[in-house]
């Protein structure tokens, strides 16, 4: 018999994409999924340690008021759990350091990236290297991108794919790292696990709208060392199935979409002996 | 003392709105200037050590891999004018909110926070070094487009004297309670014209007719001795003269639409009208559900903030549209967006609540491009445009509900007043613990408890003044910003109290504030007993009039049952949402307000809502008579139709859509924009509320304001019909649809100001008789509606009304979404058809238009013969035999045709000869008549036959054929070939003109 794996989705304060988020989890045969707002874990009555598969979904963290997610992070590092002298984020690192898995899209991507969760080249969960920033265009924008899958990559979410076609939706996508040092240590280490790309997927693409956002070298997605923190801007819960797609009438799709193959990869990760 | 962090872009980081800022001052002011650069300014108010401050810039104010901080001296260098722009005070300041809530969290300490921004400007310098940006033209770029002088205050500050070290002195907005709160009291025994006087001076905007009743209501010795028992005498308070004007407000009570009206048809007869409302709207939807019988699926109709039918067994759909525009004309921005979390709450405080599913908006405007000088008060119509684009966009995708579909509208005559139509659905649990969800009870005794925002001035008088035209003096407290966090973390928290049924009504803060929403649930209980002392206020020294009406944003009432109320509570400060209990509902008979001990208002309930008499008016119709254009057929057909696309009626929005989010919520079927590449115009939307049923809803809208300016009877109708047939178009079936209904009127009441009342209200009457005619024949109920009837500007001589507008929306029940279909062509060979018959119908249209003519031929709806295309339309779709389907509406069948084969990417050849056709001999009439109920459909040729059998009897006919060149070829009525287009040059006319 198959381990029992858990799926918890953090809602609050602004987050809007739990519910595809939580039924991605379902459909990609997660045995238990909670939505948990975040006041639950603030106040103790739910703790991270008891899920495998933490996901970040996508909103606008406290209005995304301050940059995109930096309240929300501000929160996560500062604020205290009820009944007892840990913050939020020791729980984080504790889930982290536990080789668990974290997904975190579009506004929880953000939030990773600005806890210093992502990429995390130093192991130290908590400095921040990278930022997604207000797009080039200066608006936010709904539209399907193209993205190649990095093969080489370490990324559990993404193993076995060449490419997939997804929906951003956001203001703050521009991915830019602190430096040429840091952006050279993704590309060698293979953290940049998805970019966004031509039509075939052949080709990362910094042109204008199959790249939306202006990110640098096309960067749509990136995964800490170990693979098992993801990050990306667009959002793969938004195409579970085929009528999700922008031309499911006149295109030949299988039933499924494509942005489920992520959580199955979790899905089937956290079963494996490797977890 | 306080302090300014400034935080601004590092070395070579694209500073993307201030480029964005740039391109504006370049193309709406043509002020050339070479470079904006923005600064995020926190001015921090309270006990903050250096280090904390230090902590605060670097931690949650900046992004330390992108920004820089300064504190307490100025970061910008090098410019020639810095402009930073604030709020003023009291006025909401979101981000300002937040960083304080991430200040005290960071530091555990409490401070307030308010924000500004600077806007760096560096001028283009010529050879010469001279300066080229003057000190006019920066007041320019502050005053025409960085600040709303209404709500924000801006420094300007000259590059040659800046002194970076010293930098900006920190400016704090805050409201100085200038005041101990209190209540005033008026003596209405006065003249007449000091009655109208008093009126006037408050924005009560009651009549002298109605300011009497107030008077002698006081006359009633009854009342009296229980008045003296609270403490009150034979004057009114402020509070209670104010609460009844809200109360009596055109807005809340919809006088006209309920008045009784004397109707002259032009033809001699004059026939009385009791209630427009009760005998058109009411009485139709009475009518068809009378129909259905026990397959009735309405639910709860006219009577709650929404309508709310059945959308199966378990779930209820909830749909509501309301306007937003005299706050929209005076600040775009924040008159959209408070528009569009306000339109959240009506769906969200109907029943026991509903979860927010989609959003649909239209807004109608002046051209962008408009160029003559703008009257007194007016915002250009580019910058309203962008304004309330932003507004609805910040509104909707912060709430994160989808806006799935909606359309702009452009005329010059809404500069005297935009219109922004803002809707939201909703779906609920039909039951929650067993009883029925659609149904609001309230029990004597229960509390009534606020929850979300606080109250401070903002929206003081919204309901009064949106029940007048835009003055002079409008008033600026009208205005208010929402804060779509506030209002999602409160979503988010009631619903969860929903589920746990720990409350037993709900209803939202709107217009008129407390006063209209505990005076409305008071009468579930009949009466109420409320302490305004206990309200949570933004800032002290609100006066107790001013708290009863204020309708500053984010807030719901609630009833909630005494013995759940601690839970109720405790869950409230769990999920961090301020809840308050105000008082209790009673049956005493009375609305009684005080404000700690002393009563400020007590009137009867019975005085409150049915104290106002009806209104008597009178409607006269005269049909207006507009000379025939008389040009020639043009010869190039091909540059017409393109001139056609490029009309800012018919052209893409692809602009505006990209910048909403659509899908989320994951049920996204057919969004707004469809194709090869995603780019077409689609005609409704199709969702999916349960993510694990394919069972789905369809929305969609009609508006044609064009069509009043020769009728609005058919105005009404081509709107109604163009609702119906677009959500037709995507599958929907008409037996499952329901409808909305929206009036935007100029003011239609006779006066010396308005001296062509009488006709205004005939085209109301008109309008009302065609949407009973219409609603009816199609069985397609109206569940709830709004309306708008004072939509002028008035200012000195100058007096701008806008076109009687009615926008219908629909929402459908869709049995399977799987089975939608989308308006671009799919493969070469497919057949192309033209369903519905074209008539010599260019009254009013795009095509008139474009040669500066109105004409008289107004399309008019054939009812009958369209339910039954409609119906059998559904019976093709639903077998699956429908390749594409697209509705004619603007631009009728020329532009139709143009959209299906560039959205599809491939050409389309026909025939105008096969067209279905009456009395029309002129290939531009055939292309571009307006004639209502017709679709522009391709088919699979294998499809053929079971197509035109489930058809037969419908006025079908095939025109030509999906081909693989890329180009539009149109055969005319004579021999010749009237159109060969390249589709990239029709869809490249068709994307230009809003590519903003």
């Amino acid at each position: 018999m198959s381990k029992k794996i858990s799926a918890i989705v953090i809602t609050g304060n602004g987050t809007n994409c739990e519910l595809e988020m939580a039924h991605a989890c379902r459909l990609a045969g997660f045995d238990e999924v909670d939505i948990v707002h975040i006041s639950e874990l603030l106040c103790g009555t739910k703790r991270l340690d008891d899920y495998d598969f933490l996901n970040l979904p996508g909103g606008f963290l406290n209005g995304d008021d301050l940059g995109s997610a930096k309240a929300g992070a501000n929160r996560i590092l500062h604020a205290a759990v009820a009944g007892g002298r840990e913050r939020l984020f020791d729980q984080f690192a504790r889930f982290i350091a536990a080789g668990k898995l974290i997904l975190g899209v579009c506004n929880g991507f953000q939030l990773l990236v600005k806890l210093g969760m992502l990429p995390d080249l130093d192991g130290l969960y908590d400095r921040q290297t990278v930022t997604l920033t207000y797009n080039d265009s200066g608006r936010f924008e709904d539209r399907w991108v193209h993205l190649r899958a990095n093969a080489a990559s370490p990324c559990i979410f993404t193993r076995g794919l060449r490419g997939i076609y997804l929906p951003v939706r956001h203001g703050e996508g521009k991915f830019i790292p602190q430096d040429e040092e840091i952006l050279e240590r993704l590309h060698r280490q293979n953290l940049i696990a998805l970019q966004y790309s031509n039509g075939e997927y052949r080709e990362a693409t910094t042109d204008y709208p199959a790249n939306p956002n202006g990110s640098i070298d096309a960067i749509a997605g990136i995964c800490n060392e170990t693979g098992r923190i993801f990050g990306l801007m667009p959002h793969p819960e938004a195409y579970l199935h085929r009528t999700n797609h922008p031309r499911w009438t006149r295109e030949e799709l299988p039933e499924e979409g494509m942005g489920l193959a992520l959580f199955r990869n979790a899905a089937s990760f956290l079963r494996s002996n490797s977890f | 003392m306080a302090h300014r962090i400034e935080i601004g872009f590092g070395e070579g980081i694209r500073d993307a709105l201030g480029e964005k800022i740039r391109k504006r001052i370049i193309e709406h002011l043509r002020i050339p200037v070479d470079s904006v650069q923005t600064i995020e300014v926190y001015t921090i108010d309270g006990p903050l050590a250096p280090g904390e401050l230090g902590k605060a810039a670097r931690g949650p104010l900046s992004d330390p891999v992108i920004q820089e901080t300064a504190i307490d001296h100025g970061i910008a260098r090098g410019f020639d004018w810095l402009i930073e722009v604030g709020f003023r005070p009291g006025v909401t300041d979101n981000v300002g909110k937040t960083a304080g809530e991430a200040i005290a969290l960071l530091t555990g300490k409490p401070v307030r926070v308010y924000t500004s921004r600077q806007y760096v400007i560096r001028g283009i310098r010529d050879r010469c070094a001279l300066d080229t940006l003057t000190r006019a033209d920066a007041e320019r770029i502050a005053s025409e487009l960085l600040a709303n002088d209404l709500i924000q205050r801006y420094d300007i500050i000259d590059g040659k004297t800046w002194d970076p070290a010293a930098g900006i002195k920190p400016y704090v907005p805050r409201v100085m309670g200038e005041n101990r709160p209190r209540t005033e009291e008026i003596d209405l025994n006065v003249p007449d014209a000091e009655l109208v006087r008093i009126s006037q001076e408050r924005v009560l905007a009651l009549s002298l007719e109605e300011m009497r009743i107030l008077r002698d209501y006081l006359k009633n010795d009854a009342i009296l001795a229980h008045r003296k028992e609270v403490g009150l005498g034979a004057t009114m308070t402020d509070a209670e003269l104010e609460c009844l004007a809200q109360t009596w407000s055109e807005h809340c009570k919809h006088k006209i639409f309920n008045a009784r009206i004397a109707y002259d048809d032009g033809e001699g007869n004059t026939r009385e009208i009791d209630s427009l409302f009760d005998t058109c709207i009411k009485r139709s939807t009475r009518e068809i559900r009378e129909r259905m019988g026990t397959n009735d699926w309405c639910l709860s109709v006219f009577s709650d903030n929404a309508g709310i039918i059945r959308f199966n067994d378990d779930w209820n759909l909830v749909f509501k549209v309301e306007t937003h525009n005299s706050p929209s004309a005076l600040d775009p921005y924040g008159g959209a967006l408070t528009g569009i979390v306000g339109v959240n709450r009506d769906p969200f405080g109907c029943g026991k609540g509903a979860k927010l599913i989609f959003n649909t908006d239209v807004f109608c405007f002046a051209p962008p491009d408009y160029d003559r000088p703008l009257p007194k008060r007016i915002l250009h119509p580019r910058r309203i445009y962008e304004g309330v684009r932003e507004g609805v966009e910040h509104g909707g995708n912060k709430s994160g509900i989808p806006t799935v579909n909606g359309c702009l509208v452009f005329d010059e005559r809404y500069l005297g007043k935009p219109l922004v139509y803002c809707g939201t659905g909703g779906i609920m649990p039909a039951r929650i613990a067993g009883t029925p969800t659609h149904t609001k009870e309230i029990l004597s005794g229960d509390l009534i408890v606020m929850t979300g925002g606080r109250i401070g001035k903002d929206g003081i008088h919204g309901a009064t003044f949106s029940s007048e035209e835009l003055h002079e003096g409008s008033p600026v407290t009208a205005v208010q910003i929402g804060d779509p966090i506030t209002q999602k973390k409160m979503t988010d928290f009631l619903l969860v109290a929903r589920d746990r049924d720990l409350y037993r009504a709900i209803t939202d803060n709107g217009a008129g504030g407390l006063s209209s929403s505990v005076g409305e649930t008071a009468r579930l209980s009949g009466g109420c007993e409320l302490d305004l002392k206990k309200a949570p206020l933004k800032y002290p020294g609100l006066n107790p009039w001013e708290i009863l009406i204020s309708e500053s944003q984010e807030r719901m009432t609630l009833a909630v049952d005494p013995a759940k109320s601690e839970e109720f509570l405790k869950l409230a400060r769990k999920m961090d949402v301020e809840a308050t209990v105000l008082g209790r509902y009673t049956d005493s008979g009375w609305f009684h307000i005080r404000y700690g001990e002393e009563t400020v208002v007590l009137i009867e309930m019975s005085f409150l809502h049915d104290g106002l008499p009806q209104m008597n008016l009178r409607a006269v119709w005269a049909p207006p008579r507009h000379p025939e254009p008389d040009f020639p057929e043009p010869p190039d057909l091909g540059g017409a139709l393109k001139a056609m696309l490029s009309r800012l009626n018919i052209c893409s929005k692809e602009s505006v859509v990209r910048q909403y989010d659509h899908e989320v919520q994951g049920g996204s079927v057919v969004k707004p924009l469809t194709g090869v590449v995603n780019d077409g115009p689609s005609d409704a939307a199709v969702i999916r509320p349960l993510l694990d049923s394919f069972e789905g809803i369809v929305v969609a809208n009609g508006v044609c304001p064009r069509y009043s300016d020769i009728d609005t009877y058919h105005m009404a109708a081509c709107a109604i019909d163009e609702a119906i047939r677009n959500a037709v178009a995507v599958g929907a079936s008409l037996d499952r649809l329901a409808g909305l209904d929206n009036f935007c009127w100029c003011d239609p009441v006779r006066s010396e100001k308005t001296p062509d009342g009488e006709h205004k209200l005939a085209q109301l009457v008109r309008a009302n008789e065609a949407l009973y005619d219409l609603t009816t024949a199609y069985g397609v109920p109206c569940i709830s509606g709004k309306d708008s009837m004072k939509n002028d500007y008035q200012i000195g001589e100058v007096r701008i009304s806008i076109p009687p507008t009615l926008l219908f929306s629909t929402l459908g029940k869709m049995e399977d979404v799987r089975k939608a279909v989308t308006m671009d062509v799919k493969r070469p060979g497919d057949l192309v058809y033209v369903l519905g018959k074209t008539f010599r119908e260019l009254g009013g249209s795009e095509w008139y238009a474009l040669h500066g003519a109105i004409g008289n031929g107004v399309p008019r709806v054939q009812a009958e013969t369209a339910k039954a295309l409609y119906e059998a339309l559904h019976r093709a779709i639903s077998a699956g035999l429908v390749a594409s389907c697209h509705d004619c509406s603007d631009g009728g069948l020329g532009v139709a045709l143009a959209e299906t084969a560039f959205a599809g990417g491939l050409g389309i050849a026909v025939d105008l000869k096969a067209v279905p056709a009456e009395g029309i001999g002129r290939n531009d009439e055939l292309l571009f008549s307006e004639s209502q109920s017709r679709f522009v459909a391709t088919i699979r040729p294998e499809a053929q036959e079971a197509f035109e059998a489930a058809l037969a009897g419908c006025a079908i006919a095939r025109i030509g054929e999906v081909i693989p060149d890329g180009v539009l070829r149109i055969d005319g009525l004579g021999e010749k070939r009237i159109i060969d287009e390249e589709l990239a040059a029709l869809k490249a006319a068709w994307q230009k003109p809003l590519a903003f």
